[in-house]
């Protein structure tokens, strides 16, 4: 990959991680050596990429402010917010009116 | 001029599309990723040329040259989702959002053409196991996606296991990418692959070229010093917040563990796949009927069975991107009323046989269950363990997989059963008499956002479900 590459920067939780243009948010998070980004609900079990291709959601993360997204499958772009989801954010009322 | 919708980017689709636009036909092509090339042709942006790791990238000419048509020819809609088929009209009528995964205000679109071909593939199939939901440990088709297409290493010391071909490329690729590859671990024993590669050699030109792509990637593994076991199984992964190690055991010819053969080897990722499972739901909403062992059936011009669908790829039998090109060929041809190209129909007919063989070699034998212990989750979406699953059917001996899934929960999490579906039902099977039911019919195709159906025209009440509510 060439230095001139363009960079994105996301935050997730409050911290500032960089990655490449064209990476998805998952991509993002693990190339920064992050393996795991969500907890269960009900066992608070820690997940993060498991199929890679938008089938399981073991990956979603809830980015400018809307939830369940899979981190595999969306692109990350420059500024993007991130949160990670935990089992405090179940059944709490989603982003919808 | 008919209008063909494709369904599907991959190597299938890709190929569908061309042929029919090749015919005459007004084509639109769709895809819910925002790249062409389905999971076989794999890059970091759209418009890439060459591929982020060259090695791992077969035929990328055969890409580039099915791209460039389909750009030139066709109407490409990337990241637009089909979420429903409403086959009430006489016209069937495919609704799809196009945006952003998963976005907030995706725009609904709607097409109502003459002929459709399915081509939206398959995915990895991954048996539970003690551990398997440990972070660190993902799908063989999760490493090799991200080790092509952003040029990632999940890990320092790979482990890679569970069965099929499909392994190989996975721990070359991982190898490729940084990683070191502790091992490979295939769960059939080498007489069970053998009598599914080796007799009737007359029929094995048929599969040559697959012969050869395995002998290639075996060469890689021993260039990488990779060793390759047969007849083993990772039957637990162990860690806290990641996987730390896993324990490898041998199984006997019905992937039973034998007792005594466990060792436990240090790892940081484990890939782990036991087959493919076709993505049906556009299918099974179409109404197209399924094979015994649910692959959608089509003819010689791989029509389906309900008028004006095809179908191509891998959701009609796992073999490959060479016979999905094959297929897609024909299917593209015969949705734009033309007559398929007789060497695509040669081609399609050489590489059925390499799914035929696959099967025999690769196939899941029903001693894996001897591997779960009652706290296995199952069902990784609602954290359903297989005590749970098994007290609850011992409680309920009549009781189908619908009440079952009632019960339990397992299946009805945000995934729609994608990942435990059938493993849920081959555990009915095991602990009693075969049901009757299956886990394909899914209210959506993909999941939708309350919001974004009330921006919808015509969509139908019963499918107004939503995964977060
Ligand atoms: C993660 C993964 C990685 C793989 N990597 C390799 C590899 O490196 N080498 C190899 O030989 N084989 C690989 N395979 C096997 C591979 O599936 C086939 O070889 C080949 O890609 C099959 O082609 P296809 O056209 O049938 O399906 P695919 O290539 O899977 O294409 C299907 C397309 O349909 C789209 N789609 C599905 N549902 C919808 C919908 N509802 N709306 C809109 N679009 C939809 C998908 O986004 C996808 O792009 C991989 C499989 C998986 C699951
Ligand atoms: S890893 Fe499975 S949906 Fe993202």
């Amino acid at each position: 990959m060439s230095e001139r590459e363009e960079r994105v920067e996301l935050t997730v939780d409050g911290e500032t991680i960089a990655g490449r243009a064209g990476q998805s948010i998952a991509g993002v998070l693990l190339a920064a050596g992050r393996t795991h980004w969500r907890s269960t609900a009900a066992g608070g079990r820690p997940r993060g990429l498991f199929c890679g291709i938008g089938v399981c959601f073991d990956c979603i993360v809830t980015v400018n402010g809307v939830r369940d997204v899979r981190a595999c499958q969306r692109r990350a772009h420059d500024g993007d917010v991130v949160l990670v989801q935990g089992p405090q954010d179940e059944g709490r009322a989603g982003e919808e009116p | 001029m008919t209008h063909v919708v494709v369904v599907g980017a991959g190597p299938a689709g890709l190929a569908a599309a061309a042929a029919a636009a090749e015919a005459g036909a007004r084509v639109t092509l769709l895809d819910g990723a925002e790249h062409l090339g389905g999971q076989f042709w794999r890059h970091a942006r759209a418009d890439d040329d060459a591929p982020r790791a060259p090695r791992l990238q077969h035929a990328w000419s055969r890409y580039r040259a099915l791209r460039d048509a389909v750009r030139r020819e066709c109407e490409v809609v990337l990241g637009a989702s089909v979420w429903a088929i409403d086959v009430s009209g006489e016209r069937a009528v495919l609704h799809a959002l196009v945006g952003e995964a998963d976005g907030r205000a995706r725009e609904p679109r709607s097409w109502r053409p003459d002929a459709v071909v399915l081509a939206t593939g398959a995915h990895d199939r991954t048996l539970p196991f003690p551990g398997w939901d440990l972070p660190g440990v993902v799908t063989a088709g999760a490493a090799q996606a991200y080790a092509k297409a952003e040029g990632i290493a999940l890990g320092r010391r790979v482990v890679v296991a569970g069965a099929g071909p499909f392994l190989l490329p996975a721990a070359v690729s991982a190898a490729t990418a940084g990683s070191r590859v502790v091992g490979v671990y295939e769960a059939n024993p080498l007489r069970t692959l053998a009598s599914g590669w080796l007799p009737r050699a007359w029929r094995l030109a048929g599969a040559w070229r697959k012969g050869i792509e395995a002998a290639g990637y075996l060469a890689d593994l021993a260039r990488h010093r990779i060793p390759y076991r047969v007849g083993t199984a990772v039957v637990a992964a162990h860690g806290r917040e990641r996987v730390e190690a896993v324990t490898i055991a041998a199984l006997d010819a019905t992937w039973r563990p034998v007792a005594g053969s466990e060792r436990v080897v240090e790892t940081d990722a484990v890939c782990v796949s036991h087959g493919f499972l076709p993505r049906l739901e556009l299918p099974v909403a179409a109404g197209c009927a399924l094979s015994a062992e649910r692959f959608v059936v089509v003819d010689e011009d791989q029509r389906t069975s309900v008028p004006g669908f095809w179908a191509a790829g891998e959701i009609t039998g796992i073999a490959g991107a060479d016979a999905a090109i094959a297929e897609g060929r024909v299917a593209g041809a015969s949705a734009a009323g033309a007559v398929p190209d007789p060497r695509a129909l040669r081609m399609r007919a050489r590489h059925g046989r390499f799914a035929e063989r696959m099967h025999a070699a690769h196939g899941i034998r029903g001693g894996w269950t001897a591997w779960l212990t009652d706290e296995t989750v199952v069902c990784r979406c609602e954290e359903v363990s297989y005590g749970r699953l098994v007290a609850t059917l011992r409680h309920a001996p009549d009781a189908g997989l619908r009440s079952l899934k009632l019960a339990t929960r397992a299946g009805l999490g945000i995934c729609q059963a994608r990942v435990c579906g059938r493993t849920v039902e081959e555990l009915i099977v095991a602990e009693r008499a075969p049901g009757d039911a299956t886990s394909d019919a899914r209210p959506l195709a993909i999941p939708v956002r309350l919001a974004e159906l009330a921006l919808g025209e015509d969509a139908t009440p019963s499918q107004r479900k939503e995964h977060d509510v």
